[in-house]
């Protein structure tokens, strides 16, 4: 039995609760019938309770408590309200004038994969050696190193997916990653998150290719270039089923089965319409998502999240009826042809469709830092639009909104009792420039402590001299 | 008065003040606001700035207004002078990724310091109304730099000339430095090497100051060239500079000292680590508040603290964003998340008022609000810095200015179809 959250009861549409029960449910088969070969080392370090008491408190479920106290025991959010009582040895945090919210959930990163310094030995992002690498897997890019994770983690940012660049009609998997310090990325494995599929829309993929004289060179030749390969992913599926079938059947039939060979951008793409692997679309212009819609249909796959989408305020209503996220920027414009109707109230209009899902991402190190900036300016733009947005709402884009479209909404991006606690403490209102995160805690570990002094995190920055004081 | 109906609906939409745009040289009297004056007056709690005929003809706390003259009252919000854009590209790019739509940058693989993209300026470019309705009133057009594709020409290290631009409608006002790469961009303009930059750069200032060349010997300049460079040596003109290692900071500004040139630094992400040698030589830096990660080994200093510690060693402080001309607009932005991190308040504000005013030449129109000067200043709904902040009313060369802008017109047309269900 389910026991879905109140932000799912509030805004669930019937075509959404069910694409939540099939992605709860694939969640579980994959991680029982196909054990992940790269697997998480994740390991949380015991911790005492914690006890933030009298804080403005934003639960990521649509909730504001006032003067409201959070306890956490066991690296697990125990309860949200008042009066709670610390276990004997908790941590006590003041919350008086503070504000905690859910840890921050980035939907659309390349720390890691297109690390700092941004040189020539570092550009492991894009695969761009053909339109459809769909078996690569970002992860294997991923370099722990990144000082941008730190940087990202003192913007409050708690998990990221880190996705392959938009070169390629389909350019890979993702990786969900917790935002710890490691030597190793599957010691930031996310446990138990599906991997995503990263598909790209419109002008990168059809000019990276276009201008070598190969296909793609245009958008028709873009959709041509993905219907191929869902064909051939559905040919494989069905080869698979078949020899599952047989096996299963036992007998004569059982022994002869040869199984087909395995394929791993095919297993990529048999993940997704198996729907154990959410679709993650770059798409920027309206009618390509409606196109791509369309295509979702056409071979039963299921879109979990446009990212950019730009111009997602024009089909806003079609998003929401499709339960499909939109990952916006605040304002970013104009960079390309298909960004160029791009407007400040993009993230408001998503989010004001009846059932419409917005998210808030960064596809960027500096703006990592600071989605919750990102976020007020979408809430003002949207409340000068006549779009009124309280904080309780805004604080879904970035936390339980894209931890739906990854697929972990059980674990993480609210603050309701038995999720991870990854959590973050602002020294004020979240939702604006002079906002701070104070602390950030994953699951329930305090990862970062503002004006705490210390080395630096990445071992890059470890021991430079041009990191030190002033000179004359 | 005729109002436009959609500036009405945006009235009611924000609630705001009851503002009409008009089109004609404006009289008005704007009272009980926060007034951020930016100059001698300071900043004036319930104060007023009187406009007549679209000049300042007073500020401060109870002014009368000729009969007839509108009056709003602010009821506390804040004014302060129109805003900085930064040094980029508005006006001369349309659209990023379109190389036909930018005129911004020169692929001639010679060194042409008389190169002026100016002559490209586009008032009705998009992105000059999409950055003037957020309060930007002045910025500086600055010719780009890069390395041909495939053996194709490129750029020089000296990239041409620098302009004062408004956003008003007007065309380029006037060049007001020169542009130059010293640093990790150097390189590929100067033989891979940031070294050679100031090989070539040292033999472009003496073919400049009339050194004769051996026959036979390449010059590197034209003579319309030389004439450019020559007047910026004499007339102490800037040299804008775009370096972030500390290190090639202490070279420029010594080599700046030696070749007796006024020099700004531009981008500057480690400049906090040489701040007592850029306050003594009084070189101002035009500076990127948002470095703060090692993006390449030039900046492996960068840090937030950097404004302040700048400020706090006495440098002279204007912000810039290393981006496209569409985030013009985000420069307020910057200067807010300077401020979070330790720059006095006042200071991130002369950052993209005062400050970039004074470096280049703008003072006359721009920076502070003064009597006699046009009205170009702007209305706030709250800190100017802050992000949820937005424009109210502005006025530009003395008219009061439309907010409306392509964005907003795209945004009412969708609207309008989100509340019949129908933005599908």
């Amino acid at each position: 039995m389910l026991n879905p959250n109140t932000w799912l009861a509030r805004r669930a549409t019937p075509l959404f609760a069910g694409v939540a029960l099939v992605a709860l449910s694939t969640t579980a088969a994959l991680a029982a019938d196909s054990p992940d070969p790269y697997p998480s080392t994740y390991a949380v370090s015991p911790t005492p309770a914690l006890l933030i008491r009298g804080a403005t408190v934003l639960t990521g479920s649509g909730a504001r408590l006032d003067r409201a106290d959070v306890l956490v025991v066991d690296g697990r959010v125990a309860a949200v309200g008042t009066a709670l009582v610390a276990p004997v040895g908790a941590r006590l945090v003041d919350g008086t004038g503070r504000w905690v919210t859910p840890g921050l959930i980035d939907l659309h990163s390349h720390l890691g994969v297109y690390p700092s310094p941004a040189v020539s030995a570092h550009m492991d992002g894009n695969e761009m050696t053909a339109p459809v690498t769909a078996n690569v897997w970002a992860e294997h890019s991923v370099w722990p190193i990144d000082p941008g994770f730190e940087t990202a983690l003192e913007g409050g940012v708690t998990t990221l997916q880190i996705l392959p660049g938009s070169g390629n009609l389909i350019g890979g998997r993702s990786v969900v990653l917790k935002n710890v310090a490691a030597v190793t990325y599957q010691a930031m494995k996310f446990p138990g998150a599906a991997q995503g599929l990263k598909m790209a829309c419109g002008e990168n993929p059809k000019r990276v290719y276009g201008t070598k004289g190969v296909a793609p060179m245009t958008r028709m030749g873009n959709v041509a270039g993905y219907r191929a390969q869902w064909i051939e992913a559905s040919e494989y599926l069905r080869d698979w089923k078949e020899y599952e079938a047989k096996k299963r059947a036992g007998g004569k039939a059982a022994d002869d089965a040869k199984a087909p060979k395995r394929d791993l951008r095919l297993e990529t793409l048999a993940g997704a319409l198996k729907g154990e692997i959410p679709v993650q679309m770059h798409c920027y212009r309206a009618d390509e998502m409606a196109i791509m819609l369309d295509m979702s249909r056409e071979f039963g796959f299921h879109i979990a999240a446009f990212h950019h989408a730009t111009e997602a305020y024009k089909i806003a209503n079609l998003l929401a009826e499709h339960g499909v996220c939109a990952a916006m920027w605040a304002d970013w414009w104009g960079f390309k042809m298909e960004s160029n109707d791009g407007i400040e109230e993009n993230i408001a209009i998503v989010d004001a469709a009846p059932g419409g899902c917005a998210i808030v991402h960064s596809d960027s190190q500096e703006d990592v830092q600071r989605l919750n900036q990102e976020a007020a300016k979408a809430q003002a733009r949207g409340a000068a639009a006549g779009l009124s947005i309280p904080p309780e709402r805004a604080i879904t884009w970035l936390t339980s909104n894209p931890a739906r479209a990854l697929g972990i909404e059980r674990q993480t991006g609210t603050l309701e009792p038995g999720k991870m606690a990854d959590l973050v403490v602002w020294d004020h209102d979240p939702f604006s420039v002079y906002a701070h995160a104070e602390q950030v805690y994953i699951d329930g570990v305090l990862q970062y402590q503002r004006g705490a002094s210390g080395p630096p995190r990445s071992d890059f920055l470890l021991g430079q001299p041009a990191t030190s004081g002033a000179t004359p | 008065m005729n109002v436009p109906r959609t500036a009405l609906l945006a009235s009611f939409l924000l609630g705001t003040l009851p503002f009409a745009f008009t089109a004609h040289a404006d009289s008005v009297l704007l009272e009980n606001g926060l007034i951020h004056t930016q100059g001698p007056a300071g900043s004036l709690k319930g104060g007023s700035v009187l406009i007549v005929d679209g000049r300042i003809r007073a500020i401060g706390e109870h002014l009368s207004a000729p009969a007839g003259t509108r009056v709003v009252d602010l009821k506390g919000r804040a004014v302060t002078p129109a805003l900085f854009g930064g040094l980029g590209q508005l006006g001369v790019l349309e659209v990023s990724e379109e190389s036909v739509t930018d005129d911004s940058t020169l692929h001639l693989g010679q060194m042409r310091p008389e190169f002026d993209p100016s002559y490209a300026f586009n008032p009705d470019s998009v992105p000059v109304s999409v950055a003037r309705v957020d309060g930007v009133g002045f910025a500086v057009l600055v010719p780009g730099a890069s390395a041909g594709a495939k053996g194709a020409p490129g750029s020089s290290i000296l990239h041409g000339l620098a302009s004062l631009t408004s956003t008003d409608g007007r065309g380029p006002l006037a060049p007001v430095a020169l542009s130059v790469t010293l640093g990790q961009d150097a390189g590929p303009l100067a033989g891979d090497s940031r070294a050679a930059a100031y090989m070539l750069l040292s033999q472009a200032l003496e073919e400049a100051r009339g050194g004769q060349t051996a026959p036979g010997e390449q010059r590197l300049l034209t003579a319309a060239g030389r004439r450019v460079l020559a007047r910026f040596i004499a007339e102490q003109r800037p040299f804008l500079i775009e370096l972030d290692r500390a290190a090639d900071i202490r070279t420029a500004v010594a080599f700046a000292a030696r070749e007796k040139l006024k020099i700004m630094i531009v981008g500057g992400a480690e400049a906090w680590r040489v701040a007592p040698l850029l306050a003594s030589a009084h070189v101002p830096v035009v500076l990127n508040p948002l470095d703060d990660l090692p993006e390449s080994f030039d900046q492996i200093g960068a840090t937030l603290q950097n404004a302040a510690r700048l400020h706090a060693a006495g440098v002279t402080l204007a912000f810039t964003l290393r981006a496209s001309p569409h985030d013009a607009r985000k420069l307020r932005q910057a200067a807010g998340i300077a401020v979070a991190n330790g720059l006095p308040w006042a200071a991130g504000l002369a950052a993209i008022t005062t400050t970039p005013a004074e470096l280049f030449g703008a003072t006359a129109e721009f920076g502070a609000l003064a009597v006699g000067e046009p009205a170009n200043l702007v209305v706030w709904s709250g800190d100017p810095l802050e992000v949820t902040s937005m424009v109210e009313a502005q006025w530009l060369d003395g008219h009061e200015r439309s907010l409306r802008t392509r964005q907003t017109e795209l945004r009412d047309r969708y609207l309008e179809k989100l509340r019949a269900g129908r933005a599908r």
